[in-house]
């Protein structure tokens, strides 16, 4: 049983570096795992997802990225304002000479890159759309949506569209379209998932971000901790190595039964290279309470040594479904 | 190893030493350590003997604290606790964008205008919420800390925008936005011109008007009429002070320091940075390449390692050595992977200096994890 069941709409986010696009893949293929039909959105024009999943650039067209195992697939969009904004116009107004001569006098680049809270609008507009779209039998396109969204310092006003834009457009389509994202964000249908490393920065802007979406009463989802470290000492040994009292005889005893150059500079080195570690995992132990005192559901992704490739995101969205979240 | 290239080091101490280098500027995308890079490096350069200020965007709040910036004030505060020979001094400042917008109003129009201006509702969104607000304001206070003389350095940290380049190109895009025509069109016919492009311009503008009305709402359509026209002395300006201060981005006294984490995406945008740099002519200093893991010289080799720590697993008994050839093992591949990267990046950018700083096992919550840094990035080579 899935941590989010009825939750249509994921958004991920997570401060630069914490590979918040790689975990949304991620949730996506675990989420695709049933044979469900997953949409992946970017709204960065990053071209992040193209490169995690070594397909070609991805538009404003809705394809197929990936399948998962039991007949489930990802597919993958990446909304573009300008698009947004001209699909928007045909759609909502079939506005035709219009359109085109507000595109002349730079309505449609005021719309989409300067207007405050229009961008938004129209990113998160394209994406409550694909949540909501049917198909001719009356069941859902998608079973879910993942959206790949702004890192966390700009998250929640990113989210908040309602309050950009309503104390703008008072009134109008534009309105009833913010105001219709907005009823869909601050629903059980919406979580909204933080990605963080086990680092002093990252954990603090989880604690902040969470703080404000409660605040703008938009659904946190879970804490999904990335590129978790394998501690390599026990907790005796960690003790004595913050101390630098691991004993250097006992190490160079070690070495020389593994046939291994064994001289003082290099048990001292073993050493060395211990203290940091262990005082890197006493940081890691005092993020974790902080992370904990959230009181939401955490997954646990590992480091991959080796980087990220399609078949590592594979492997991470196992990992997320036998943590539940999916 | 012969093919792999190495960069020229970057020679941090002779740029912030150099009394001609006034402004430095570290750009890179998100979560490389691009406030701590600009925080250490003006704290250097004014233990060093100059006057310097830091303008810091979103600064983390134990960095912050570290230099004493405890609230939002928009005006530069001493940094209490250095210790810098005659002369030296340093001051840290955090951006405040609504405020800084707020006081180009004010400088550019009589007090009356002002208000009406301040109290716009489309002013009061596009001075706390546009996107690109924060590069522009960033850029004008760059451009007031300049003009104020008071210091002989100043380092700018760069907002943590989507693209590191949306901090070249916003000011200029707002800046055209507010001296363009779309808005003079939108402030009423009467200011489009002459005569006969009036004429003309008259059937366009209700089609335009009736189409903008119908999508937005005539509300906010007002307060935009509004706005323009209380703007209305300042047209020009504010594309002539975003041309200005890029200008200023320009000159040689400028150094742009481009920072980046040895990861792909990362170096990614640094590429694209010192790409887009060198294009526009702009002073490019050097990469300080953070968070690097290292592999000191001689000591036992990373199949070695992973070799040993099998046959101790295998054997038992010697399990702290066998801990501790894995812990070195991991730290030797993350060191390996660390330089590849930097290796391909040398190979595109053959002539960008590099300052390689290494990884550090806690984050830095004060002045001296700061003069930490300092030290490391002008001696990484």
């Amino acid at each position: 049983m899935s941590d989010w069941e009825g939750v249509r709409l994921h958004v991920v986010t997570g401060k630069g570096g914490t590979g918040k696009t790689t975990v949304a893949a991620a949730l996506a293929l675990a989420l695709a795992g049933d044979g469900h039909k997953i949409l992946l959105v970017e709204v960065e024009e990053r071209q992040g997802l193209a490169h995690l999943f070594d397909v070609g650039p991805l538009d404003y067209t809705e394809r197929r990225i990936a399948s998962a195992p039991g007949g489930g697939e990802v597919h993958g969009l990446a909304v573009d304002a300008r698009e947004a904004m001209h699909e928007y116009l045909a759609i909502f107004y079939r506005l035709g000479r219009a359109a085109r001569a507000l595109d002349k006098v730079g309505f449609v680049e005021f719309a989409t890159t300067i207007a405050p809270g229009l961008r938004d609008v129209l990113l998160t507009g394209k994406t409550y759309e694909a949540t909501r779209r049917k198909d001719p039998q009356g069941e859902f396109q998608y079973d879910a949506v993942v959206l790949d969204a702004p890192p966390t310092g700009r998250v929640t006003r990113f989210l908040d569209v309602n309050t950009s834009v309503s104390s703008l457009a008072r009134v109008g389509p534009i309105h009833r379209q913010a105001t219709a994202i907005t009823s869909l964000l601050h629903s059980p249908r919406t979580a909204v998932h933080v990605v963080t490393l086990l680092e002093d920065m990252p954990v603090q802007e989880t604690v902040d971000t969470i703080e404000e979406l409660r605040q703008a009463r938009i659904p946190v989802g879970a804490v999904v901790i990335n590129q978790v470290r394998q501690p390599h000492l026990d907790d005796v040994h960690q003790q004595a190595a913050r101390a630098g009292e691991l004993d250097p005889e006992l190490i160079r005893a070690g070495l020389s039964a593994a046939a291994l150059p064994d001289s003082a500079a290099i048990v001292e080195r073993l050493r060395v290279e211990a203290a940091e570690h262990a005082e890197r995992l006493d940081a890691e132990r005092a993020a974790r309470a902080s992370l904990g005192a959230l009181d939401r559901p955490t997954y646990n992704l590992p480091r991959l040594p080796e980087g990220v490739d399609p078949t590592a995101v594979y492997e991470l969205a196992e990992m997320l479904r036998e943590q539940g979240a999916a | 190893m012969s093919a792999a290239r190495r960069s020229p080091r970057f020679d941090v101490d002779h740029l912030i030493d150099d009394p001609r280098t006034h402004v430095i500027v570290c750009c890179g995308s998100g979560g490389v350590g691009k406030t701590t890079t600009a925080a250490a490096l003006g704290l250097r350069a004014a233990e060093r003997g100059r006057q310097v200020v830091v303008l810091t965007i979103d600064p983390a709040r134990r960095l912050a604290q570290a230099m004493g910036l405890t609230e939002l004030d928009n005006s530069p505060r001493e940094v209490p606790g250095i210790t810098a020979p005659e002369g030296g001094r340093l001051d840290a400042m955090m951006l405040d964008m609504k405020r800084t917008f707020d006081e180009v109003v004010e400088a550019h129009t009589t007090p009356e205008r002002a208000r009406q201006i301040l109290a716009n509702p489309f002013y009061q969104a596009l001075s706390s919420s546009f996107a690109g607000t924060q590069e522009y304001m960033a850029m004008e206070k760059l451009g007031q800390l300049r003009r104020r003389g008071q210091w002989d350095l100043i380092v700018v940290d760069t907002p943590p925008s989507r693209s590191a380049l949306d901090f070249l190109d916003a000011p200029e895009r707002l800046g055209s936005f507010l001296d363009g025509r779309l808005i003079r069109l939108l402030g009423g016919p009467v200011r489009a011109g002459g005569r006969a492009y009036r004429a003309f311009f008259q059937a366009g503008f209700n089609v335009v008007t009736g189409a903008m009305t119908k999508v937005l709402g005539g509300d906010l359509l007002k307060d935009v009429q509004t706005f323009v026209n209380a703007l209305d002395t300042m047209f020009g300006g504010f594309r002539e002070r975003a041309e200005q201060t890029y200008a200023l981005l320009q000159r040689p006294e400028t150094a742009f320091v481009v920072v980046a984490a040895p990861e792909p995406d990362a170096l990614r945008e640094a590429s694209y940075f010192v790409d887009r740099l060198s294009e526009d002519g702009m002073p490019l200093a050097g990469l300080a390449l953070n968070r690097i893991h290292q592999d000191g010289p001689g000591g036992i080799g990373e199949e070695q390692a992973i070799a040993g720590a099998e046959r101790l697993e295998a054997t038992g008994g010697h399990d702290l050595t066998a801990a501790l050839l894995r812990l070195h093992a991991d730290r030797l591949a993350a060191a390996a992977r660390d330089r590849r990267a930097g290796d391909r990046f040398a190979a595109a950018h053959p002539d960008v200096p590099v300052t390689r700083v290494p990884a550090l096992a806690v984050d830095v919550s004060d002045l001296d994890g700061l003069r930490q840094i300092g030290d490391l990035l002008s001696t990484g080579g």
